[in-house]
């Protein structure tokens, strides 16, 4: 585009009479680098607009409230808990035998094990009658002396 | 109207809210909860949306206005206060970088202009509405905006020239 055009079009610009279609001439005039050096401002006006427009928000936008979320939460929380009880009631009343029958054989398992403790305590206690016949031959032997 | 056709009609010019509000309250994180605040506000109204013509004019409108009402209540509060402190900070280490940067200095020139020529600016040269939306959005006649438009291209040129001229000397 010949220069005479492009300093009419800017004049028209100035006084914001140019059409959205002649603004869009200047703007790709002015970003092909080849720029008269009379019009330097021009350039940098029109290179701060494209790169204006290009800027874009990252953050996507959200539609429900947090309120709203909080909501479905305490719903969504006791509902929860409902379920939990009633299974658990349901398991307390329909499995009680078999609840005693674990807690029986459970039993029987302690009952073993301690026994097994008592026998060899017992075991240690008979250790401990050979240490008292050995102080008193000890204490013997002290006497005599 | 469901949630799928809301956002079909909105949401191709979400990028167009949130740079008019970045333009407003220059900083992004601000300008990124507005839009938010913005889409909230539409999604709360949406039966009376398909009783406008131009939804996205509207919408323009309603960001002006909330972005305003934000600055407003920044100025009573002692957020400006903040705020100003952290520019100087921020000048003394920028401005020698930015100064060679003319792309930036025009930044700082449309951030300077009153709040009306900014708008004009944002709308017309950024986003390429013509005259006759811009004056709905702002509730302006048409000749108006174009005054409001030349003053701010005018102004940015000159200042622009002066810096050139200035930085030869």
């Amino acid at each position: 585009m010949e220069l005479s055009k492009i300093e009419q079009l800017l004049e028209k610009y100035l006084n914001a009479e140019t059409s959205l279609q002649e603004e869009a001439t200047l703007k790709n005039y002015f970003s092909t680098g080849n720029v008269a050096p009379h019009l330097q401002e021009y350039e940098s006006m029109f290179g701060y607009f494209a790169i204006s427009k290009a800027e874009t928000s990252a953050k996507p936008i959200q539609l429900n409230t947090k309120k709203k979320n909080w909501k479905w939460l305490s719903v969504a929380a006791s509902v929860a808990l409902l379920v939990s009880v009633y299974v658990g009631g349901g398991f307390g009343s329909g499995g009680g035998p078999s609840e005693d029958e674990i807690a029986k054989a459970q039993y029987a398992e302690v009952m073993s094990t301690l026994k097994l403790l008592s026998t060899t305590l017992n075991k240690g206690n008979e250790a401990m009658g050979n240490l008292y016949a050995y102080e008193n031959t000890v204490n013997k032997i002290l006497k005599t002396k | 109207m469901n949630q799928s056709d809301f956002l079909k009609s909105v949401l191709p010019f979400k990028d167009k809210v949130f740079r008019l509000a970045k333009r407003l309250l220059v900083s992004t994180e601000e300008a990124e909860d507005a839009t938010q605040e913005l889409y909230f506000k539409l999604w709360r109204n949406k039966e009376k949306l398909a009783n406008y013509k131009n939804v996205e004019a509207f919408a323009m409108t309603m960001t002006k206005n909330y972005c305003f009402d934000r600055l407003k209540s920044k100025q009573a509060s002692n957020l400006t206060l903040v705020h100003s402190n952290y520019k100087e900070k921020e000048t003394a280490l920028e401005t020698k970088i930015e100064q060679r940067d003319s792309v930036s200095q025009v930044h700082e020139l449309i951030d300077k202009l009153p709040e009306q020529q900014k708008l004009v600016i944002q709308l017309r040269d950024i986003e390429q509405y013509d005259f006759e939306e811009i004056g709905k959005m702002l509730d302006l006649k048409p000749t108006a905006v174009r005054v409001a438009l030349s003053r701010a291209r005018k102004t940015i040129r000159q200042e622009l020239v002066k810096q050139h001229n200035y930085g030869i000397i």
